[in-house]
């Protein structure tokens, strides 16, 4: 581990001073990302601020919104009485990613802006565009069992040469993209706030960036607005063991149902690209509609058309379908 | 939990003696030693998997803060008991240790190629950032199915005229080749890693020039300490090993590696005990593995399922410095009555490093093939694969043509079956759901050679009647240490809070190391005998001491207290013994070892499993739900801990099947998964309900304790038990390991 100056600020805007002044500064929230790739020498911050003591611990609704602070811990939020009425989609996610202790250090802010956890990523004798632009992806023609199937937008495109197929491994974000949440953002510019949708980038071109935080920009809270998913929503995870193990594939599903029909559907995909991968045409496809496996499986099917493989991952795209189907039968509560 | 198959209702289990300090975190392991003046090590590993270091700037790791040296093969110490020739120009024995920082030549990615040693931890993983090596690439072969053209009879197979994993075969071939249902089919299970909790760590300190002290997470302190005396050429008694406590090793911790080496030569250099800790992505290089193996079966039987014939074919992955050999095709030879039976062992050597013993060694992936192989002729056959089993039962050991010294897998089977309900099973695969869950049950047999070394025990009473006793014998994590404090204290006759157990430091009387699950049979009758040679001399002592003795009766010992007769009301204590004959202590040391009975008798432990599994139709992910696990291993010597261990091994077992798979990049010669989060072993969540039987009958011709080894049958077999409840749950049959979602969707 390369040595570095540690600093604590006390505020927001002091944070940001801080953070804005030096490039190769970073945020340490839990640590529990950040100190891994320190140690594996993946990122050598010169000066690391330590941002657990700004105030942003709070979770509160107000108006029509669940407004979460970004240093609530996972565990916290997993467990609060409002995530778990309002938004148990969220809760959901989040106890399916990690351990409990991890989920006892980690924060919504840190839990964002994880990184991926491809293999070549994180061994700095492999090649890796993420890590090092230009050198090559080492998983494009390797070990790429859990990568990619999704590249560029729903349908378009494939792997662009020399850039990234790793996917985002957060399974909070899944569910966070799927309600459509606002991430509440600080920087040097004052404050502004991103759609889940738009604050991860793909990987087409600098596949470095994994989100669009500008330069010394503090995530201070995401924001919730109120839906009627609360009972018909259910969060997937397929992966190799029954615990503790990052998703091969997820999928977070929220219906709004009533009187036997759908009337709103919201879905996104976990383990499948370089951001949760949302998926758009599901409310078209199934307002009104009379839930059926049937009528998922089209779904799932329709979504999976843009999907492309690589050599040892096409698994992913029938199990990305039969996930969504069974998250959404879940949902509808259908057997 | 099933309570009953926790508690034996005739047990009164010792809980583990060290069970306290290690809860508590008080147990001292091998890093955790206070030495003054200590200085870390850490190593630089290559990047390459074959070539040759061209340079190796070390110039700006110097400069670093607290860095004493930088030590590379460049300005490495001379090793003086090493052979000075080139690194092996063919494959070595295994035990023929490879020789780190020797020369500039690159055997395998990882390959320690520099190393510093600074003042803390940080400043020598800072320094080692630092050093830049350069290396001259050569073409490198990792890639198992590319190159098993060059797969052949293990040199040290061809060298030895009575080596077990000679060619074998009895009876006619023909009757494999003309049976009337036959199966073949090729199982394969990729590299696998121990991967112990806590990773190898030593300490390492020249107490004076000629003499030595290291603190070794090691499976065997006496077998440490001689090829360290003999490698720095120092004699025996001026290298001292200390290994008491040991965070798991299941065969990681068999040899001496190169990092071991490593840090005593770095002492030696700066002049300062030095500590070296291998990080966890290290730890996937340095230690061994369990190899890449693939194996062809081919089984016949009649119509009715008589065995017509077997033929197990087998070749394993090894350096290409060192050949390791496992008994991977062994079982096929002992287990089944089969009049044909034929097995061939091979070796393929890559540019990776030396596999080695990993729990269950061979027998565990060896087993995965045989077992999954007899279900597959079971179900040509239309038959229940027990029934399969039971019909092909060795009544005695068709490979040496002697009698089983004991054998109860029959009672196993039906006691098992009995637990699991059996005989309820649907034969028809992907014929019962559960919850909306495809459910499958399945079986397997294990077994395991009995191993027992020559042991010494030595037995000290105080003067208070306490007794120490002593063996340089290993606890990786069974509860060694409970075990012998049970034997010790039942031939006593005294309470076992009276007896403290020493083990893990080579001053003590000479014991094999805890490998091939030969502790308990060998130390474990060291540690019998020499209490009951302290008995004897108690009961002498005793005789001298009162006339009821004289009165020709067969004095007992119970209570601390030896009896002139079973009838006999008073007793003498043990401390009024001693100061009746003013002793401040009484020491006893024996040995014990076998005899002609190894040529009399075959000798093995047996056991099976049962197994039920869930799959999910839509992900392909499978649970266990169930298991039922059943040995006979002779006389149990302390249930609780034998249960614990019988766990253990299941749980190996359900990682060995389902997700453990250590994946090679083949163009780097390079492991990608190189951590935790890539490298999946069982979590509590994948470990269903276990309930462990053991028939409990002392096995009379192995040892005065009547007990076989447990540690490795608890593993071998289950990885084939899950593979084949997956078919039964499926349809599907996966014959490469792990089991994993892909495999099943
Ligand atoms: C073994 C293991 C298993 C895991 N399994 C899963 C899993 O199954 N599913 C899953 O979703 N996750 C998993 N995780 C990841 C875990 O969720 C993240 O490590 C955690 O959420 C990161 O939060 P943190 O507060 O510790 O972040 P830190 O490590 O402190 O920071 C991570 C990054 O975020 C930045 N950062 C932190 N806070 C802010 C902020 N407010 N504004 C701007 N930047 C910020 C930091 O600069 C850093 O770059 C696992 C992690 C480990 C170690």
């Amino acid at each position: 581990m390369k040595p570095f100056q540690y600093l604590r600020p006390k505020t927001v805007q002091e944070a940001v001073t801080m953070a804005t002044d030096n490039p190769e500064a970073q945020y340490i929230a839990g640590g529990t990302n950040l100190v891994d790739l320190m140690k594996r020498g993946i990122a050598s911050p010169s000066k690391l601020i330590d941002i657990n003591h700004l105030p942003l611990k709070k979770i509160e609704h107000r108006y029509d919104r669940l407004r979460i602070g970004a240093l609530v811990l996972n565990s916290d939020l997993a467990q609060h009485k409002a995530v778990l009425t309002r938004q148990p989609l969220l809760a959901q996610a989040l106890l399916a990613g990690a351990s409990g202790q991890l989920r006892n250090m980690a924060t919504v802010g840190g839990n964002l802006l994880q990184r991926t956890r491809c293999s070549y990523f994180y061994d700095l004798a492999l090649p890796c565009n993420k890590r090092k632009p230009g050198a090559g992806c080492g998983a494009e023609e390797g070990i790429n069992r859990t990568h990619a199937i999704f590249f560029a937008g729903n349908g378009f495109g494939g792997i662009e040469k020399s850039s990234c197929i790793a996917v985002h491994p957060s399974d909070m974000c899944v569910a966070l993209t799927a309600l459509e949440t606002t991430v509440v953002i600080n920087g040097p510019d004052g404050e502004r706030r991103v759609m889940m949708k738009d604050f991860h980038r793909l990987s087409t071109q600098q596949p470095e960036l994994d989100t669009n935080l500008g330069p010394g920009e503090l995530v201070t809270a995401i924001e919730v607005v109120d839906n009627a998913f609360a009972k018909h929503s259910h969060y997937l995870k397929v992966r190799d063991r029954a615990s503790y193990a990052f998703a091969l594939v997820s999928v977070a599903a929220a219906l709004q149902m009533d009187g036997g029909r759908i009337w709103d559907a919201r879905m996104a995909l976990g383990g499948v690209a370089h951001k949760p991968w949302r998926y758009w045409s599901i409310d078209l496809m199934l307002r009104g509609q009379v839930p059926s496996e049937k009528l998922f499986r089209e779904v799932a099917e329709h979504e999976m058309e843009g999907a492309k493989a690589t050599a040892q991952n096409a698994f992913k795209i029938k199990l990305a379908s039969n996930a969504m189907v069974a998250a959404l039968k879940t949902a509808a509560g259908i057997s | 939990m099933n309570r009953k198959s926790l508690d034996n209702p005739s047990d009164n289990s010792l809980s583990r003696v060290d069970g306290a300090v290690k809860v508590t975190g008080t147990a001292t392991y091998s890093a955790e030693y206070v030495v003054p003046e200590l200085a870390h090590a850490v190593l630089v590993t290559s990047t390459i998997a074959k070539g040759s270091i061209t340079a190796i700037e070390s110039q700006e790791a110097e400069a670093a803060p607290g860095v004493l040296a930088v030590i590379s093969h460049l300005n490495a110490i001379e090793v003086p008991g090493w052979p000075a020739r080139k690194q092996p120009a063919e494959r070595a024995p295994v035990g023929t240790a490879f020789r780190v920082f020797y020369d500039p030549l690159i055997y395998f990615d990882g390959q320690p190629v520099a190393m510093v040693v600074a003042g803390t931890r940080e400043q020598a993983v800072h320094a080692a950032s630092l050093v830049r090596v350069t290396y001259r690439k050569e073409i490198h072969q990792t890639h198992f199915e590319k190159n098993t053209s060059k797969a052949g009879i293990p040199l040290n197979v061809q060298r030895a005229k009575n080596s077990p994993f000679q060619d074998y075969a009895r009876g006619d071939a023909a009757a494999l080749t003309n049976a009337e249902v036959r199966i073949e089919a090729e199982y394969t299970i990729p590299t696998q890693h121990h991967q112990p909790l806590e990773p190898h760590a030593i300490i390492a300190v020249w107490e004076a020039d000629d003499k030595l002290t290291v603190y070794d997470k090691n499976q065997g302190v006496k077998s440490a300490q001689g090829q360290l005396a003999q490698a720095f050429k120092l004699p025996r008694e001026k290298v001292q090993v200390v290994a008491t406590y040991i965070g798991g090793a299941f065969g990681s911790g068999i040899r001496v590696w190169p990092h071991t080496m490593a840090a005593v030569m770095a002492a030696k250099q700066v002049k300062r005990p030095v500590k070296l800790v291998l990080g966890r992505e290290q730890m996937f290089t340095s230690v061994g593995y369990r190899p890449y193996t693939v194996q062809k079966l081919t089984l016949g039987a009649s119509k009715t399922g008589q065995l017509a014939g077997i033929m197990h074919e087998g070749t394993g992955q090894t350096s290409a410095y060192e050949e390791h050999l496992e008994r991977t095709v062994l079982a096929s030879r002992a287990l089944y009555a089969s009049a044909y039976a034929a097995t061939r062992y091979r070796l393929l050597p890559l540019d990776v490093n030396t596999p080695t013993w990993m729990r269950g060694p061979g027998d565990a992936t060896g087993m995965f093939a045989l077992e999954s192989a007899m279900d597959e002729l079971a179900f040509a056959l239309k038959m229940d694969p027990l029934e399969f089993r039971l019909k092909n039962y060795a009544e005695s050991d068709p490979e040496r043509n002697l009698p089983w010294s004991a054998k109860s897998l029959r009672e196993c089977y039906e006691l098992g079956a009995e637990k699991f309900g059996w005989k309820n099973r649907m034969q028809e695969p992907r014929s019962v759901k559960r919850g909306g869950m495809l459910l499958g049950s399945g079986m397997a047999s294990s077994l395991y050679g009995f191993h027992r070394h020559p042991s010494k025990a030595r037995a000290l009473m105080q003067a208070d009647g306490s007794v120490i006793v002593q063996s340089a014998t290993m606890d990786i994590g069974p509860g060694t240490g409970t075990a012998m404090t049970r034997i010790a204290a039942k031939v006593l006759g005294v309470n076992a809070k009276k007896i403290r157990f020493e083990l893990g430091h080579s001053a003590l009387p000479d014991a094999p190391g805890q490998n091939g699950s030969s502790t308990i049979p060998s130390v474990g009758s060291a540690v019998h005998v020499v209490c009951e040679a302290l008995k004897s001399k108690l009961v002498t002592l005793a005789g001298e001491m009162s006339e009821r003795f004289r009165s020709g009766g067969q004095p007992v010992v119970r209570n601390g207290q030896v009896f002139s007769s079973g009838e006999d009301k008073e007793g003498i204590n043990y401390s009024d013994i001693l100061k009746y004959h003013q002793l401040k202590e009484l020491e006893v040391t024996e040995e014990s070892k076998s005899g002609a009975e190894r040529d009399q008798y075959s000798m093995y432990s047996f056991g099976c499993h049962f197994v039920e599994v869930e799959v999910d139709p839509l992900t392909g992910e499978v649970r266990v739900t169930r298991v039922v696990t059943c040995a006979d291993v002779g006389t149990i010597i302390n249930y609780k801990t034998a249960r614990s261990q019988s766990i253990g091994g299941v749980v190996g077992g359900i990682g060995m099947a389902l997700m453990e798979h250590s994946a090679m990049d083949h163009r780097f010669g390079r492991y990608v998964t190189n951590d935790f989060a890539s490298y999946h072993i069982p979590v509590h969540a994948d470990v269903p309900p276990i309930e462990v039987y053991y028939i409990d009958k002392p096995d009379v011709h192995v040892n005065p304790i009547g007990s076989k080894g447990l540690g490795e049958i608890a593993i071998v077999g289950v990885a084939g038990a899950i593979a084949n409840a997956v078919f039964h749950a499926t349809g599907k049959r996966v014959r490469e390991l792990p089991i994993t979602p892909d495999k099943l969707i």
